[in-house]
């Protein structure tokens, strides 16, 4: 089943990705041939079979002691970031 | 010649005093700085950091201290974090990025005194078999630079086989240690799901991604994967199991190992790559194993459940990039969503938007369940089909690479194309496998790969065969026309 323009379109905004008018046909015919192509999936008998999320069984989420364990390195971390002001993230305007 | 040693011979000498680790990664440095250029393994190269951590070593091997990593020279894949070092993930999104931390893999390798060379070039985001998508470009195979090296660890399988360095560290989500592996005629070792550490290692499929090394001999990667293994409480799938002694059982007699033929692998096998099989399952009997056909029927979903489990997890994992605490941010956004949009836009490659967009969509409302959970339930009869398999034998055999090495350009235009490239390493990962590529002979005299994939927490014998196969045959020592000096 071929997606169509706008189903790509509904997809990169969910997925917050910008896609120009130039690329639009190149990534239509592309993810529907993967979507035609991970299809093959849908002609498998899975009845009764458990998904599996995890390649290794009896796995569990370790959890850890609550207590402070790490140190603030909050200005070490935001060397990366773009925009910084008094410790906080800037970005355009949010609430209006 | 000091790069055509395997790391033991390496160890040795430098034990002796006979050359110093600082000597060595100047040699290194040298053929990098020939030879490189030609094949575009690096992103970053850390030539000033190499030599005082040289010195370091020097310093600790003049003390008396001894380690079989001790002031040997290594490679890093640029996913793995490096503290203060530029890391790209081979993406304009990181482009700026400076790691603010050593991923655990760099911590226990620096902490066993390796000495980094560089970062290696890679497929952006771990996302490739060819190492083509990368911001940085593509890397050249060195065996016929026309040629792809595989991917997406391409940067560390060239520079690996070209004998820039003598060990490379590697990531393999869908083959992407092991296919590179046989195309340019190295070792490559895919541990088993949680062996390795995944903190500070960039994220593309939390459930499928693992750290590996690329050498030139399995004794190598055995002393790498020493170091390497281990639990770690700042993964939460680090498996709190004990790590053996690989080096010591690498030299045990196979004989009664039982090796799996894998009827689906050689269903269909081009016959100048089945002929190389043949050659190395003579050996293999030759070493006293017995050989036996196994099925795994479900196997042939491996690369479509891949292709939907694997994108899904990579559209979760890279919604962090969003322009707003690290990496690309684009100019004069108007708003937030503009700032995300084309941040991530901009930022990321053609190859890592179809992958976020495919994930996007197989997790959408409507179509969860007809992918997603459909992809969940054959990746168990995938697994279930290896775990029955492994009843009956202790390792499966096969080739690593449906060809050699194609052009550069060659599958760039058809992504279902390049994705079958992984078509015999992909179930490996999906079942959380352990695999080895080992070289096994030429196709067009191009370097082609075998590959042993064992259970769960099997690396000590699949080190084992590959050993007692590399001690029979010699193909592990050819190195490309023009870089063996």
């Amino acid at each position: 089943m071929s997606l169509t323009r706008q189903d790509v379109e509904k997809i990169a905004h969910l997925a917050r990705l910008s896609i120009t008018a130039q690329e639009m046909p190149v990534y239509v015919s592309s993810l529907s041939s993967i979507v035609d192509f991970v299809d093959e999936l849908s002609r498998t008998d899975t009845e009764g079979v458990l998904p599996m999320a995890h390649p290794l069984d009896g796995q569990h989420q370790r959890l850890r002691a609550d207590v402070v364990s790490e140190s603030d390195t909050r200005e070490k971390y935001q060397l990366n970031a773009p925009a910084v002001t008094a410790g906080l993230y800037v970005v355009p305007r949010v609430i209006e | 010649m000091l790069h055509n040693l395997f790391i033991g011979e390496l160890a040795d000498r430098l034990g002796k005093r006979e050359i110093s680790s600082v000597e060595l990664t100047r040699h290194f440095l040298g053929r990098i700085e020939r030879l490189n250029p030609a094949l575009n393994a690096f992103i970053t190269l850390t030539a000033d950091q190499a030599l005082s951590s040289a010195a370091a070593a020097d310093a600790r091997l003049g003390s008396g201290e001894r380690g079989p990593l001790l002031g040997i020279p290594l490679i890093h894949k640029d996913i793995f974090c490096t503290d203060g070092v530029k890391t790209t993930c081979g993406s304009r999104m990181l482009d700026n990025f400076i790691a603010p931390y050593d991923a655990t893999v760099v911590a226990r390798l620096k902490g066993a005194g390796t000495v980094m060379l560089g970062k290696s070039n890679m497929d952006e985001f771990a996302m490739g078999s060819s190492n083509e998508t990368s911001y940085y470009g593509p890397v050249k195979n060195p065996w016929d630079t026309a040629k792809v090296p595989g991917g997406s660890s391409g940067g560390s399988a060239a520079a690996t086989a070209a004998r820039l360095t003598p060990l490379a560290t590697g990531t393999d989500t869908g083959g992407s240690i092991r296919q590179p592996a046989a195309l340019t005629g190295v070792t490559g070792l895919k541990p088993t799901y949680g062996r390795v550490s995944r903190y500070g290692m960039i994220a593309f499929a939390s459930s499928l991604d693992q750290a590996g090394v690329f050498a030139r001999s399995a004794g190598d990667a055995a002393a790498a994967l020493q170091v390497m293994a281990g639990f770690d409480p700042r993964d939460s799938t680090s498996v709190d199991v004990p790590v053996p002694d690989y080096s010591q059982t690498l030299g045990r007699p196979l004989k009664g190992m039982k090796i799996g033929l894998l009827r689906e692998f050689f269903e269909g096998l081009e016959p100048r790559n089945a002929a190389l099989l043949e050659d190395a399952l003579n050996i293999y009997t030759g070493l006293g194993c017995e050989t036996r056909e196994v099925s795994l029927p479900h196997l042939p979903l491996s690369v479509p459940t891949y292709y939907v489990v694997a994108p899904a997890e990579c559209s979760s994992n890279l919604s962090r990039f969003d322009g707003v605490r690290y990496g690309y941010r684009c100019e004069n956004p108007k708003d937030l969503m503009d700032l995300y949009k084309r941040s991530r836009g901009e930022g990321f490659g053609a190859e890592v938007k179809r992958r976020i967009m495919t994930g996007t969509y197989v997790l959408s409302a409507g179509y969860f369940d007809a992918y997603y959970l459909k992809a969940q339930k054959a990746r168990r009869l995938i697994t279930d089909d290896f775990r029955a398999a492994f009843e009956q034998v202790d390792l499966v055999i096969g080739p690593t690479t449906p060809t050699p090495a194609f052009d550069i350009g060659a599958k760039m235009n058809d992504p279902v194309l390049m994705y079958l490239n992984d078509i015999y390493t992909i179930g490996a990962n999906l079942a959380g496998l352990p695999g080895v590529s080992v070289p096994c002979g030429f196709v067009d005299r191009l370097p082609m790969g075998l590959q042993l994939i064992g259970p769960h927490f099997a690396e000590a014998k699949l080190l084992n065969a590959a050993h007692q196969y590399q001690q029979a045959t010699d193909w592990h020592t050819h190195a490309p026309p023009g870089y063996e000096s």
